[in-house]
Parts: structure tokens; C-alpha cells; sequence
């Protein structure tokens, strides 16, 4: 995947090259491995590193057709096994390739109402792509047909036909969306958290015809998707598009409902009536390193940073009134998903040098190969193997450095990844005047603590079962309250697993 | 949305709002506190103390210093207008316990708002309520008859002597200390500074002290992590584990090192937001 071709010349090469193939009277197998993996076109790094617009553009029609016919159409079908969600992917994809893009959308929402989203943003290299036959064979699963690429362009075409169909009052959409709804069943589902499991679970049980209520406690409904990933990454008019379009299955979403303060499970299930509730809460309180100068002006936690750029829309200098620490200087502590989020965002909000400081090596890196691919490409310089010791502050309590130790790779660990050992008088200094601490998240603390019939294990997620419940009855749980740190495509199986739960807990118990 | 009932100016630039908000009305408890966001579009999410509520009515009352570009925004919201969004109650209730010795109520300013819930609720189970309703000077005391009427003793101090005594509040408060019985508990609330001499006062006496902390604060549900302070050399987040904390383990300095952070970036708010001001004013 090489970054020098502009979004014109890949459009452009594709359809020729679609041309050259459907001219073919058949593809066999051979032939089909033969076509290349279809690039994402992507805006320029050294212009996109001064805007927070989409950095991948999406493929072109051609390029989905292209992409799409790469696909073996294997019997073992093993990509379907890889999706969280069980998407039929084999079947959306010989639907592209015929340019049935109705059809092949119509497939993927059968088992996700989020196409858009993860089209963007799952880590499809470490899921349907690992498991597919192409990528096996080239022993790289970047190289397997890019699955999410063309989901992506499925539910971004049906959005940009409602974008032109809109009308000036009326719903953005209405051919695209197969709604099929069962008949009422009189039952009333709560769920808490509007962020993917939430949504995932809550579109299941409308479907199934369950009455359901989705409670957020921010201002917008999306959870991660909104607070947490940047608009450069995945564009929240898409988000706020596929929670509407929840909102045409008859799911309410109330916001500014803080579920264990403003209610209480107990109560929900009580006075209010609902006859089952899933708790999907997400992230809890950010960790910090617990090193000195933590506590330094200067110091934020990745959600902090995040929310700030992205909820409050901080990165909009001129109209929003949340602001965003100015820093020149940024280092980034960690390297996930989040931790690339962070340091890209320093970028775009002016940094003129944003490090990422990582205890081990590029290789195990938990952050998809994609996003540390852009973040080298806009600028971002990686520290790898070394470890901040303190925070060093100056006489008005504000960041001015970090203290840094390096390490070495010793004897694989636990998780198999080989352990970073110190190197004992390897310190060094590094000049920066904010922090932004990517470690992870505790789990929520507010759901669980008042509600003392939830079992949480030793680090406060809640315990659940195979079908998602949780130890009180009619209560069930997924996502990061139960996972610690999930992504959304893990987050979303979970929702639809407590949605099945939750469709035969009801279906058990008399009204 | 949520509706403002009422708007009454209470000094110079405090202002009390009614709001129709009767999930938060029912569920609240004294300590807790709101976050809002006066418009949809690029406000700021900005956390504010409870000052009251009536369960039946289904109100709340906020009061609030118009001093920052958010709350100016608010106090510019005429009665029977909506405010965009709010979220509570958060954070944990005040721990309210029946002492057999007087508790002590210290309020700076503004901190008279969020103590007039505790003031009530320390009463409710039965004990002897003293206030000190301190402030810079006479037309910056807030509630002061409201709290006369539920407390036992009120003490009314102001820095320039306008109006009761001329003292910090630290003052009278040494002088409860003193006293005997000395007070069981004190509660003191109002600027971060003041809430450090106060610790500091009762410190020497060993009377457990109670601050309500104010911090930076984003979601407010635990989740940002910007209200982060230290006490007793852990790190606490005020939003789920306060906001109340004992003021003799809050790292002071800290605190208010950090609610400094956005300094230069407020100062370009606030001038913004008064130039809208002359502007508006202008065209009047």
C-alpha cells in the first residue's frame, strides 16, 4: 500500500481496470488473486495535518467493484467467523461485485446497523481480514481483500443519495433502510449508553419489537463514537446519522440521563416499568501512571483531551467555548487506538512536534497498523522502548519536560508480547509542555456502585454470563463495563449477544 | 431542554434560576451539584452546585456567578427561556450525621449556595447549625436571610467591614473552635483559598473539616478525568468521588495550580464575550 498515488489517478486505474475484468467472461480464482488490493485514497498528510476533515476518503465505485471481486467466494467462509457481528461478507461482497449496492448494504444491516462506523473504524486486520483465504495465502492479512473499505463505501453511498434526496423537512432517508419489525410485544427494554453496544443492542429489540429507551448522559448520543475518536477519523454527522436512523426503528434516545444518579437500575426496573435493562456505560475513570508530576498543569487524560476536541468541538477555536490547552510540545503516553487519536489531534490542534512514547516496539503496538501508518505520514515521531519516569514542571506548576528511561525486549510475557525491560542509566530529558496519559481506562464506577446487586469482579466490571446477564435478574451487561477495553466491533457483539439474552429472558418471563 | 421559571439577580453579578428539572428535583440530595450547557451548538459543559429543589414542583434552583464567558451566557438567558442541556444530580450527597456539639457552617461568597441544602439537611437530623456568611464586602453576601432562618447562630463577616464584622472568616471560626463544645464538624465552602485557610484554621483543634471541591470538569460522570485532585497523596476525581473532601488532606496548591490551566484561554473568552457585550449594549 504504497501513499504516493493521488485519489484521482487510484479512481482512475480502477476503472479501467473494472472495465478490463468485466470484459472477462468469468473470474476464476487465480485471476481473482491477481487483481490488486485497491488503495484508500487519503487526503494529502502534509494538508490533512492542519484539518480535522476525514483523512481517508473512501473508495470510488469502481474501486468497490475492484476490491470486491478479489474475493474467493472460499466454502469455509472463515471472514464471517472473524466478524464479532457475523456479517454474511462473502454475500455483500459478490453483491458488489455486480454492483448490486442496495443488496449488498441490505446484507450487511441485516446484521449490522452500523456499516458506516465500522467501516472506519474496526480493526478489520485483526478480525474478517485475518481469517480471510486471500490474506492467508499472501501471509499478510493487509493484503486480504479489504472488507471494511467497501462496507464502508456501501453505507457512505446510501448516505450521500439521502444527502441529495433530502428534503427540507422530512427524513433524510426512507429506500435504503429495511426496517422489518416484528409485532409488539408489550415489553420495555432500558439501555444505558448510547455508544455502539448500546446502539447495537437497542436496534436488535426494536427490531424484535421491544419497546426501547436508550439513556446517555452527554448532550449527543454516540458514546466513544463521538467523544472519543476524532472527526478526522470518523465524521460525526455519520454517527448522528446512524443513530437516527435507529430513531426510525422507534428506539428513543433520551440524553442528559445519568442511569445510577438521576435513576437508578432499581427504580427503572421499578417505578419507571421496564422489564429488562442493559447496562452498556463504556469507559470509567482514565489511569494514570502514578508518577511524580502527574499532577502538573499541563497533564490530561487522553478521554480528557479527546472529549474536549471532539464532544466540545474545542478543536473550532473561533466559536467553541471549551477550550484546548495550547502546547507546542506534546508527548502522548501509550500506543493504542487512542493513543494515535491523541497525538494526530495534537497535531491538527497546532503542536509543532508530537511524540508518541511507547514501552515496547512498533511490533506490538496494539494501535492498527493504519493509524500509526497516518500518524507517521502527518508527522507524529515515536519513541519506542522508552518509559516516562516523572513530569517536570516549571516555577508556575505548568508541564516543561519529561524524564524518559529507556528499555530492551527481554523474554516474551503473559501476553506473549516480549517484556520491555529498563535499562538501568538510560534516563533522558524530553522538552514538552503538555502530557496526554493513553493508558486505558478503570471501569465506570457510578452504575455499579448504586447498584449493589451487580457482581463486578476485582476491577469493578460487571460479571455476566454467556447470554450477557448479570447476577440481577432481568439486568444484562456488555461493552468496556464488562470488558475493560473492548473496541466497537467487540463492543457491538456484546450488544447483540444481550440482545438475544434479553429476547429470551422476556420471552420467559409473564408480564 | 430544560425551562428557566425564574431569574432573579441576588448581588452584583450572582443570579438564582428556577428550572423546570423534576428527574434531578426527586433525586437529588445536598452536595450535589449540575452540569449544564446554556446552548446546543459550541457552549461548554460547566458544573453547578444545587442550591435547592422542591420534589413536588419539580424545580431546582442554581445560583451562579456571571464571571467566566459560559456562566455570562447563562446569566444573559431571559426567564422562560430553555437551557440547552442538563445533566445530574452528580456527585456523592453530603454524609450527613446527628452530633451531639454544634457543627459549624463556613460559607465564602458564593459557597453560600451549595451549603444552604447541607445547612438544611444538618438540621433535619437534629443538630445545632452555627453559619459564618463571609464575603469580600456587603453587596457580594448572598442568602444571608435565608440561612438566618434555618440556622441556629449566624455570623455575617465582609473583608472591608460594609456589613457585620470586619474579618476573614477564619476568624469567628477560630473563635468556634475555641469554644466549648467545640463543633463536632465543619463544613467550609467558598473560594479554593479560602477553603485552604479554613482546613488550615480547624487543623491545629483536630475538628474534621468538610470542602466542596470545585474543579475543572468535563462530562462529569467519571469519565475525563479533568477533575482530578490529590488527597491524602491519592488521586481523587471530584465528580465521583466528591465533590466533597476532608480539607486537611486536599493538596491545596495543587488544586488551585490546576484550576489555573486555562488561564490565558479564558482571558481571550471573557474579552470576546464583554466586547459582545458593548456590542449588544451599542445597538441598544
Amino acid at each position: 500500500m504504497s501513499d504516493t498515488k493521488t485519489p484521482g489517478a487510484l479512481r482512475d486505474a480502477a476503472a479501467a481496470l473494472r472495465r478490463e475484468l468485466e470484459a472477462r467472461p468469468s473470474l476464476g480464482p487465480k485471476e481473482r488473486r491477481a487483481i490488486p488490493q485497491q488503495e484508500m485514497p487519503a487526503q494529502d498528510p502534509r494538508e490533512r495535518r492542519g484539518n480535522m476533515e476525514e483523512v481517508a476518503l473512501g473508495y470510488s465505485e469502481d474501486q468497490a467493484v475492484v476490491e470486491s471481486l478479489r474475493c474467493l467466494g472460499c466454502a469455509s467462509r472463515p471472514c464471517v467467523a472473524g466478524c464479532p457481528v457475523s456479517i454474511d461478507i462473502p454475500r455483500f461482497l459478490a453483491q458488489a461485485a455486480k454492483a448490486d449496492f442496495d443488496g449488498a448494504l441490505a446484507t450487511i444491516r441485516a446484521a449490522s446497523m452500523l456499516p458506516a462506523i465500522c467501516g472506519r473504524v474496526c480493526p478489520q486486520e485483526k478480525q474478517c481480514m485475518a481469517a480471510c483465504t486471500v490474506g492467508r495465502i499472501e501471509k499478510d492479512p493487509e493484503k486480504s481483500v479489504a472488507i471494511g473499505r467497501v462496507e464502508r463505501f456501501l453505507a457512505d453511498r446510501t448516505r450521500s443519495a439521502a444527502d441529495r434526496t433530502r428534503s427540507p423537512a422530512g427524513s433524510p432517508r426512507a429506500a435504503s433502510r429495511p426496517a422489518p419489525k416484528a409485532p409488539p410485544t408489550g415489553k420495555r427494554v432500558a439501555i444505558v449508553g448510547s455508544g455502539p453496544s448500546g446502539l447495537t443492542a437497542a436496534a436488535d429489540l426494536a427490531r424484535a419489537g421491544h419497546e426501547v429507551t436508550v439513556f446517555e448522559a452527554f448532550h449527543k448520543p454516540g458514546g466513544v463514537a463521538v467523544y472519543g475518536i476524532p472527526e478526522f477519523r470518523l465524521p460525526k454527522a455519520i454517527v448522528e446519522e446512524e443513530a437516527r436512523s435507529l430513531e426510525e426503528l422507534g428506539v428513543r434516545v433520551v440524553c442528559d440521563f445519568l442511569v445510577g444518579r438521576t435513576r437508578t437500575i432499581r427504580e427503572l426496573m421499578g417505578e419507571d416499568g421496564f422489564d429488562a435493562v442493559y447496562v452498556a456505560s463504556g469507559a470509567g475513570l482514565p489511569k494514570f501512571m502514578g508518577i511524580p508530576g502527574e499532577d502538573l498543569v499541563g497533564v490530561f487524560s487522553a478521554n480528557e483531551y479527546l472529549t474536549r476536541s471532539n464532544l466540545m468541538k474545542a478543536y473550532d477555536r473561533g466559536r467553541a467555548a471549551t477550550p484546548l490547552y495550547a502546547a507546542s510540545r506534546v508527548a502522548v503516553f501509550g500506543g493504542g487506538n487512542v493513543a494515535m487519536d491523541a497525538a494526530r489531534t495534537a497535531l491538527r490542534a497546532g503542536a509543532a512536534e508530537v511524540r508518541v512514547i511507547y514501552r515496547r516496539t512498533e511490533a506490538e503496538m496494539p494501535a492498527r497498523a493504519e493509524e500509526i501508518r497516518h500518524a507517521k505520514e502527518e508527522g507524529v515521531i515515536f519513541d519506542f522502548l522508552a518509559n516516562p519516569l516523572r513530569i517536570l514542571g516549571d516555577e508556575e506548576g505548568r508541564v516543561r519536560a519529561v524524564e524518559c528511561l529507556r528499555y530492551g525486549l527481554g523474554e516474551p510475557d503473559a501476553s506473549g508480547r516480549a517484556r520491555p525491560v529498563p535499562l538501568p542509566g538510560s534516563e533522558y530529558l524530553l522538552e514538552a509542555d503538555a502530557c496526554v496519559v493513553a493508558l486505558g481506562n478503570e471501569s465506570n464506577p457510578l452504575v455499579t456502585a448504586t447498584t449493589p446487586e451487580l457482581a463486578v469482579n476485582g476491577r469493578g466490571n460487571i460479571l455476566v454470563d454467556g447470554s450477557g446477564a448479570t447476577s440481577m435478574p432481568g439486568v444484562f451487561a456488555g461493552g468496556d463495563i464488562v470488558q475493560g477495553a473492548a473496541t466497537v466491533i467487540l463492543a457491538m457483539g456484546d450488544g447483540r449477544r444481550a440482545a438475544r439474552g434479553i429476547g429470551a429472558y422476556l420471552a420467559r418471563e409473564p408480564s | 431542554m430544560t425551562k428557566i421559571l425564574r431569574k432573579e439577580r441576588l448581588s452584583r453579578d450572582v443570579y438564582r434560576m428556577a428550572l423546570e428539572a423534576p428527574d434531578i428535583a426527586r433525586a437529588r440530595k445536598a452536595g450535589q451539584f449540575v452540569i449544564l450547557m446554556p446552548d446546543d451548538g459550541f457552549s461548554e459543559r460547566i458544573p453547578l452546585t444545587i442550591a435547592d429543589a422542591d420534589a413536588l414542583a419539580g424545580t431546582i434552583t442554581i445560583i451562579f456567578q456571571a464571571v467566566g464567558a459560559t456562566t455570562r451566557e447563562l446569566a444573559a438567558m431571559p426567564e422562560g427561556g430553555s437551557i440547552a442541556h442538563l445533566l445530574g444530580p452528580l456527585g456523592r450527597p453530603t454524609d450527613i450525621r446527628a452530633h451531639e456539639a454544634p457543627v459549624a457552617c463556613v460559607c465564602g461568597g458564593i459557597g453560600a449556595a451549595p451549603m444552604y441544602p447541607i445547612v438544611q439537611a444538618l438540621k433535619a437530623a437534629g443538630n445545632r447549625v452555627a453559619v459564618i456568611l463571609g464575603a469580600r464586602s456587603a453587596e457580594l453576601l448572598i442568602l444571608e436571610e435565608e440561612l438566618r432562618a434555618i440556622a441556629d447562630d449566624l455570623v455575617v463577616v465582609t473583608d472591608d467591614g460594609s456589613r457585620g464584622r470586619k474579618a476573614l472568616v477564619t476568624e469567628p471560626l477560630k473563635e468556634l473552635c475555641a469554644a466549648s463544645p467545640a463543633p463536632a464538624e465543619v463544613f467550609a465552602i467558598g473560594p479554593p483559598a479560602m477553603m485552604k485557610f479554613c482546613a488550615a484554621a480547624t487543623l491545629p483543634y483536630g475538628i474534621p473539616t468538610l470542602t466542596s471541591l470545585n474543579t475543572i470538569m468535563v462530562d462529569g460522570t467519571g469519565m475525563c478525568g479533568g477533575c482530578r485532585v490529590t488527597v491524602g497523596g491519592e488521586v481523587k476525581f471530584v465528580c465521583v468521588d466528591g465533590p466533597e473532601f476532608d480539607g486537611h488532606a486536599v493538596d491545596w496548591d495543587s488544586m488551585l495550580r490546576r484550576l489555573g490551566s486555562y488561564k490565558k484561554e479564558e482571558a481571550h473568552q471573557c474579552r470576546l464575550a464583554e466586547a459582545a457585550e458593548r456590542l449588544r449594549e451599542e445597538e441598544r
